[in-house]
């Protein structure tokens, strides 16, 4: 018994300066349990929702240290799914996304700054079709906390606007639709 | 115009082989013409919906012709051909081969990239063709492979059309003129 309360004290201790730093975590797309969404105007009548299949990506984050909280993600641009192959294969094509040639589109986050409990404003470099820009958006903590199958997860959305003539893709799609907004869903488990 | 004139004999096309063969012929120029057009088409272009709607609708037309014609070609006599030597024969029956399974290619081609997402295809709102393969990224695949096989059809023909001029004019037999009236 003495032995066994030893090794809980040992392992605690041992743990306890792994707490104080951020921990990683694996954005579960294996279980589909994170989303890249795009919406757009069509014509300025309605909305245009689409997606990225296939992203993979990992965070840091700690609750008690929120500042240390980072994000990498890579997204396959050819994974792109609007629900209608026709404009899907436009929408990849090299009137838009040009997928041949830039096959990703990356997320590296470069700072974060907390704005309250489980919200701050994410900061990092964004590369599409070739460009990269450096911008900042809103994040907010959905929750965190044990699974039922024994590991940890955590939760988080964001969302951005951007030009797409930032990215150097110009189609006229309509005065309406020069803008996309990205919308990002990630869960993550912890590492 | 007799009976037999409708069908082929070992020396000459009959009336429904030829319009078989022009008919045809005007709808692979129109569609490849229409496909190189369309995909220029901008956002805000009237046509730019209604092109690909005929051609889709025009090109599965196009595939029950080629379905049609295959089965009449079994059920008739083929005329000989008409070169002296074995080789330019033998070329030709390729080439009429060639042609023949490269629009078979395109259609199916063409059929993939549109159903990618299990969309069937309208055919001029009078009936819908089922979808049935949708693989990953089967619009971007499809779509090289119909662009790659129109160029290659487009090529083929034009050696085709090149071999008949040379029957008529270099040779001067009956190949191309066969193809203009029966018992030429």
């Amino acid at each position: 018994m003495k032995k066994l309360m030893l090794a809980a004290g040992l392992s605690a201790a041992l743990l306890m300066p792994s707490l104080s730093q951020a921990a990683t975590y694996q954005i579960d797309t294996q279980g589909a349990h994170a989303f890249i969404q795009f919406k757009i105007q069509h014509l300025g009548y309605s909305w245009l929702l689409g997606r990225f299949n296939t992203f993979d990506g990992q965070f840091e984050y700690d609750a008690k240290a929120p500042e240390k909280s980072a994000i990498e993600v890579t997204i396959e641009t050819a994974s792109l799914d609007s629900n209608h192959a026709e404009r899907d294969k436009h929408l990849k094509g090299s009137d838009f996304l040009n997928v041949s040639k830039f096959p990703q589109s990356t997320f590296k986050s470069t700072g974060f700054k907390s704005t309250g409990a489980g919200e701050g404003i994410l900061s990092g470099d964004f590369t599409l079709h070739g460009v990269t820009k450096a911008i900042s958006f809103p994040v907010t903590m959905i929750g965190e906390g044990k699974d039922p199958w024994g590991g940890y997860r955590a939760g988080f959305e964001g969302k951005t606007t951007l030009k797409l003539s930032d990215y150097g893709i110009d189609y006229n799609l309509g005065p309406a639709s020069t803008t996309v907004e990205i919308g990002l869903f990630i869960e993550g488990v912890r590492q | 115009m007799s009976r037999s004139a409708l069908r082929n004999t070992p020396s000459s096309y009959g009336w429904i082989s030829i319009v078989f063969h022009w008919l045809m012929a005007l709808a692979v120029f129109g569609l490849f013409g229409l496909g190189l057009y369309m995909v220029e088409l901008t956002y805000y272009d009237a046509w730019y919906r209604g092109s690909l709607d005929l051609h889709k609708s025009a090109g599965i037309m196009l595939a029950c012709a080629w379905l049609l014609r295959v089965l009449w070609k079994f059920v008739n006599p083929q005329p000989q051909a008409l070169g002296n030597k074995a080789w330019e024969r033998k070329a030709a029956h390729l080439a009429h081969g060639l042609l023949y399974l490269l629009m078979l290619a395109l259609f199916i081609s063409g059929y993939l990239i549109s159903t990618a997402d299990g969309r069937a295809i309208e055919v001029f709102g009078w009936f819908e063709l089922p979808a049935t393969l949708t693989l990953a990224n089967q619009e971007d695949v499809a779509g090289v492979i119909h662009w790659g096989l129109a160029w290659t059809l487009m090529a083929t023909v034009a050696l085709h059309a090149v071999a008949a001029i040379k029957h008529h004019w270099l040779d001067k037999d009956k190949t191309l003129v066969r193809m203009l009236k029966p018992g030429a």
